[in-house]
């Protein structure tokens, strides 16, 4: 059986030869099984959001290569690889068009992965799918297909993004920090909802947090990075018996300084 | 000032008011084109000022060759088209900043347009050749005017209709996704470089289209009629949103309802222009008004929102 995604060697320089140069990736490999969810922690620009848009394709690696079940993608352009991804990002903005309806949102995602000819953008059977999907997420979104995204509460943006990432079931779901830009209460919510997702449809997930505590609770791997590459690699039982304090001690001891990250929680 | 007041002569104003309603008629061809790189495509392409004078100039050439006039307003659109492509390509291929690389395409057109014509200007006369439109129609008899918007009215009906249902497909959306969030529509699989250069292309057909048809509307084209056609299409597009903006997003096919109010804003802009002309304003210092109008009206929504911002702050503290 093909893995869900391979990450072999991976190299990224940002700025190179300049002043500003930076090593983002170092030799970074990582490989996922079917069906995992990996929560990833790591220290302010440990390369945990240029892991992920490495593999979206947001711009090319220098060196290295991106496999997802058994396909290369390294030379993929962006926009080709959205048919085997899903992404939620940090911002609530980005996932979405403002201007444009629920539905209409929901409607480009579902045609994600497939050529876009002169066929209507949105038919009434998908009317009906999307109103279903939407109440799922028990936010009474389903009411409410012809609002316009930009109306949205933050929250209610990334449930939305997270049904659109699912929508054309992905070979590998992208969470950067999803949950990041939202109140507690709501941030909760967005992940009981991911969790639910995942598990419905089976995804293979990758969810970067700054929440300790989540990155222990979701998931069944649990990686840490820092300086590019992935120093901690748990899972199972051992990552559910993991305490925060462990993963302190774990980043202290591999690292040799301490962990730093200025919206890390700890509790 | 008792004088000024006396030489002005409403029948003259009144009079004169069907010609301005069919030279915005003309132009809201242009402005639609505008509308959909400015608004929908979030992209200022200044390729609108040689791409109107190219179909102009690809029109009455092909007219005063002989070929029937209608053909020539469709090559017309292909020609407007490719200038199109080629802005976008300038800017999608070689990453040439968007606004630059329209420049360049409206400059080498300058240059094209004066081959094609062998000279500034061109004459197309509506006694030799049996043009679409001509301000002489609307001039000549009541009949000939009245075929002149009759005709004109359904074509502009006919044209948002194409371009409502355009935009409520596949495509269509990529477009407006493209525009409103382009690492949205990319995550989405939209490649946002192609959907720029299509709707570069579709745009400035229309904008093409609208050359052909004041070409033929004024009996000639001039390398020059584009000086500003952007600025031009900008109000038409602004007068429009600021007048039946409101109204038309609280409609059902309100993109409909949007494109109309931009046609809507080309006329009136015409007419206040005849308006201010026949005030005895110096028709030299045109484009400076104009200029200053849409500069208005592109500014306000921005220091609306930075007052907003203000007040909101102020109450925080
Ligand atoms: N597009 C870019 N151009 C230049 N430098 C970049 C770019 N993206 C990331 N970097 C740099 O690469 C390094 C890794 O950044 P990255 O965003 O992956 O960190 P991160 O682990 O996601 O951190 P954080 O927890 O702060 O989000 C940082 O030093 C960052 O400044
Ligand atoms: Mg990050």
């Amino acid at each position: 059986m093909n893995k869900a995604l391979e990450l072999r060697d991976i190299h990224k320089v940002f700025n190179k030869g300049t002043v500003n140069e930076k090593v983002a990736l170092n030799g970074l490999s990582l490989e996922l099984e079917p069906g995992d969810f990996v929560t990833i922690i790591g220290g302010n620009g440990a390369g945990k959001s240029t892991m992920l848009n490495a593999v979206a394709g947001v711009w090319p690696v220098d060196s290295g290569q991106i496999i997802v079940n058994g396909e290369d993608i390294t030379m993929l352009p962006e926009h080709k690889r959205a048919t085997y991804l899903g992404r939620v990002f940090q911002d609530p903005m980005t996932g979405t068009a403002a201007t444009m309806d629920i539905e209409e949102n929901m409607a480009l995602a579902y045609r994600r992965g497939r050529k876009r000819t002169l066929k209507r953008g949105l038919t009434n059977e998908e009317r009906d799918l999307f109103r279903e999907k939407l109440a799922t997420l028990d936010l009474g979104l389903e009411d409410r297909m012809t609002t316009k995204v930009g109306l949205l509460s933050g929250g209610q943006r990334q449930a939305v993004t997270l049904l659109m990432a699912s929508l054309k079931k992905p070979e590998l779901l992208l969470l950067d920090e999803h949950t990041a830009a939202l109140d507690p209460k709501t941030a909760a919510k967005v992940l009981e909802i991911s969790d639910q997702i995942i598990n419905e449809y089976h995804l293979t997930a990758m969810m970067v947090t700054h929440n300790m505590k989540d990155a222990i609770v979701h998931g069944n791997r649990l990686i840490m990075m820092n300086e590019g590459r992935i120093i901690y690699d748990v899972r199972g039982e051992e990552k559910k018996n993991l305490h925060v304090k462990d993963l302190l001690a774990k980043f202290e001891e591999i690292s040799g300084s301490e962990f730093a990250n200025d919206r890390m929680m700890l509790s | 000032m008792v004088q000024y007041f006396s030489s002005l002569d409403p029948i003259t104003l009144l009079k004169s008011f069907p010609g301005s309603i069919a030279q915005g008629m003309v132009w809201c061809v242009l402005a639609l084109g505008v509308y959909i790189t400015f608004r929908i495509l979030d992209f200022a392409d200044l390729t609108v000022d040689g791409s109107i004078a190219f179909g102009g100039a690809v029109c009455v050439m092909l007219i005063r060759a002989g070929i029937s006039p209608i053909v020539a307003t469709i090559v017309s659109f292909f020609a407007g088209m490719v200038a199109g492509i080629i802005t976008g390509l300038l800017t999608t291929l070689l990453g040439i900043p968007g606004i630059l690389a329209s420049i360049l395409t409206q400059i080498s057109l300058y240059s094209i347009n004066l081959h094609i014509m062998g000279q500034s200007n061109m004459p197309v006369s509506v006694d030799k050749y049996p043009l679409l439109v001509s301000l002489r129609y609307v001039t000549d008899s009541t009949q000939s005017a009245v075929l002149f918007f009759v005709g004109m009215i359904i074509f502009i009906f006919l044209l948002i209709g194409v371009l409502y249902n355009f935009f409520g497909t596949e495509v269509g959306a990529s477009i407006r996704a493209t525009g409103c969030n382009p690492n949205m529509a990319r995550a989405q699989g939209i490649n946002t470089n192609y959907i720029k250069v299509l709707t570069l292309g579709i745009a400035n057909g229309l904008v093409g289209l609208s050359g052909a048809l004041c070409g033929q509307f004024s009996g000639a084209a001039d390398v020059n009629m584009g000086r500003g056609a952007i600025v031009i299409g900008l109000a038409a597009v602004i007068i429009g949103e600021v007048i039946f903006g409101k109204f038309a997003s609280k409609r059902k096919a309100a993109f409909a309802w949007t494109m109309g109010a931009v046609v809507c804003g080309s006329i009136i802009y015409y007419m206040v222009y005849q308006f201010v002309l026949w005030l005895k304003f110096p028709s030299d210092d045109m484009k400076i008004l104009t200029a200053a109008v849409v500069a208005a009206f592109l500014a306000i929504p921005y220091l609306k929102e930075k007052s907003s911002v203000k007040k909101g702050a102020a109450k925080h503290e």
